[in-house]
């Protein structure tokens, strides 16, 4: 393992610089003994550079990781997130000073009910799943409002795993419903599965197989039928900007990723948003303040008496919001391009690999596709092992072990990002990978290599987690001898 | 010993039921990191959802096989999830149930039919 000390390992050399600030202090705050790195200025900068060239971002390699969406982030963005009127705006200025940021607020909320056909939004969730909370907190005012009691809400096997958790923290009985053997919903099944105490069913469309919903207007039909609701997880929404809106297939409700979609760096645990679009009929129980526009300009309204209330402190991660718009105001109707490009990309690589590697559903994609290393497992190697082997060939894993009804998968959602030279690139290395694991299984067994960090112990990691530094590192803490 | 669809085994010990998951199951999930375990008490459904195991692959469901309450819970296996890997039908053993109907296990399948079902699955 190639390591790296830590600031506190490298103290020790004075440089004189400190001390001297030291001195300006008074007496009393002085200490003898600061348990400080004693360290100068480009000592910790060297530090830190040297510790952020490890990191692997999009902007350093192709960063193929399924149903995450992981496009480049056009630098534009950043530019204008960081204007100051938007960065420095203090969210309790009063409306008029505000007036900027309320009017975009209120026209990506206009885009945002063109690209997908719904009729309004809100901005404030702040990631994927908080959209898909809000959504089912939505749908059941609604049905509360209507006197109705329901339930239960549907959820194919292959769907993202905070759907039914979103389900369930709404105290609604979550109903797994298999895919048909081409990975869509089976219809026959859903015919039965609806019933008068369905409240909704969690469409994923592309579904997380990377595959287009073939039925989505009879499925709307079949809910719509019984008096349920149809919601989509618009994750991968990607695949179909500018290109069909799940609006017009009638959807009800739908969260979006801002952060997917319309470019935002994520990964790591965000920032993200969610915003969440309805239909007419559940628009009164969006949450408040709405982003209004009125003879006086923009402004916040807050009387709306069957609101489900603030989701989020003031407006949700505004810093998306900004990114987004740009994002979409960047390409305006090119946006469906960018879909078309996504779907080109998936299939290009899909086809090339379909020799190499087993890919139960092998007819074309959506914007990601799903192979499996079952042919590579005769000589042990594991998708885990390809993942990490990829590493070697300066490319990020592809999401692994997702979704959970394909064994030992491999995700792959190479974005529209990626120029037909990368695509090459991303190809050769898993025809290669897929002939070691022939010829020299061990070299992907023993991979990657070439990382700053080697194979790590993930059970040991996830059994015994230490997460504190010890200043002596060769002994095992208190903890690791207990196991607790 | 019996076996659902879902790879849980069952098996009548006295009045109780004793449920873990199979061999299968813990082989395709990889090294289990950590468990939740319902408490003594709580009454399931065949079929509803009882615990659930945590490997460095996926968070998976486990299904009560018959319907009861919860009489003893493995308690040690808690500190110990690897015995699941290790031991599947034995030391890694998840909930002990109070069955309401022994009929429902003639609803599962038995040795033979379970390893049918296994290899068919592999094919897939």
């Amino acid at each position: 393992m190639k390591s790296m000390d830590l600031l506190f390992d490298k103290s020790g050399a004075h440089s004189g610089y400190v001390g001297a600030r030291d001195q300006e202090l008074p007496e009393p705050f002085t200490r003898q003994e600061l348990p400080l790195p004693d360290l100068n200025e480009v000592q910790v900068v060297r530090h830190f550079v040297k510790l952020s060239s490890m990191n692997f971002g999009v902007d350093s390699g192709m960063y193929p990781l399924g149903s995450c969406t992981m496009k480049f982030n056009p630098k534009i963005n950043e530019e204008t997130a960081r204007m100051p009127g938007f960065a420095g705006l203090h969210p309790l200025v009063e409306e008029k000073e505000a007036q900027g940021a309320l009017q975009l607020m209120y026209e990506l909320e206009e885009y945002l009910k063109e690209v997908t056909g719904m009729d309004a939004f809100t901005l404030q969730p702040c990631a994927g799943a908080h959209g898909e909370l809000t959504s089912v907190m939505i749908a059941k005012a609604y049905f509360e409002s209507r006197g109705q009691h329901r339930t239960t809400i549907l959820v194919p096997d292959s769907a993202h795993g905070t759907n039914p958790a979103s389900a369930n923290i709404c105290s609604f009985k979550v109903q797994n419903l298999k895919s048909d053997e081409k990975g869509g919903v089976d219809l026959e099944l859903l015919r039965k599965a609806v019933k008068e105490d369905t409240a909704l069913l969690m469409l994923t469309n592309p579904s997380t197989l990377g595959l287009f919903e073939e039925n989505v207007q009879e499925i709307a039909r079949i809910l719509h039928e019984k008096g349920a609701l149809l919601y989509i997880d618009g994750a991968n929404m990607n695949a179909m900007l500018g290109v069909t809106r799940p609006g017009d297939q009638g959807a009800d409700l739908l969260h979006l990723n801002l952060h997917k979609t319309f470019s935002t760096p994520h990964g790591g645990g965000g920032p993200g948003a969610g915003p969440v679009g309805v239909k007419k009929a559940l628009e009164p129980f969006l949450p408040v303040p709405r982003v209004v526009k009125t003879m006086d300009g923009y402004g916040f309204r807050h009387e709306r008496p069957q609101s489900i209330g603030k989701v989020s402190s003031f407006y949700g991660n505004f810093g998306v919001l900004v990114r987004a718009y740009t994002y979409i105001r960047a390409h305006g109707p090119e946006l469906r391009k960018l879909a078309e490009d996504a779907v080109l990309n998936a299939n290009y690589v899909l086809e090339a690999l379909k020799e190499d590697y087993d890919v139960p559903f092998p007819q074309p994609c959506a914007h990601e596709f799903v192979a499996s290393s079952t042919k590579q497992q005769k000589n042990g190697v594991h998708t885990m092992d390809i993942a990490k082997r990829l590493l070697d060939y300066g490319i990020h894993a592809p999401t692994i072990y997702f979704p959970l009804i394909v064994n030992e998968a491999l995700m792959v959602e190479p974005t529209e990002s990626e120029s037909k030279e990368s695509l090459d690139q991303f190809i050769a290395a898993m025809k290669a990978i897929a002939r070691e694991a022939e010829e020299h299984p061990e070299l992907v067994l023993r991979a990657p290599q070439s990382t700053p960090v080697g194979r790590l112990d993930g059970v040991l990691a996830a059994r015994q987690p230490n997460l504190t530094y010890e200043e002596d590192l060769g002994k095992p803490s208190e903890k690791q001898k207990t196991g607790i | 010993m019996k076996f659902t669809k879902e790879h849980e085994w069952v098996e009548r010990q006295g009045e109780l039921a004793v449920e873990g998951i199979t061999d299968f199951a813990q082989h395709s999930l990889g090294d289990v990191v950590s468990l939740e375990l319902p408490k003594a008490g709580k009454a399931f459904k065949q079929g509803e959802s009882l615990a659930i195991v945590d490997s460095m692959k996926a968070s998976s469901d486990v299904y009560a096989a018959v319907s009861g309450e919860v009489a003893e819970v493995n308690e040690q296996l808690l500190q110990n999830p690897q015995w699941i890997n290790e031991s599947p039908y034995e030391k890694g053993w998840l909930v002990k149930l109070k069955p309401s109907d022994w009929n429902e296990a003639d609803t599962l399948m038995d040795k033979e039919q379970y390893d049918e079902f296994v290899a068919k699955q592999e094919k897939h």
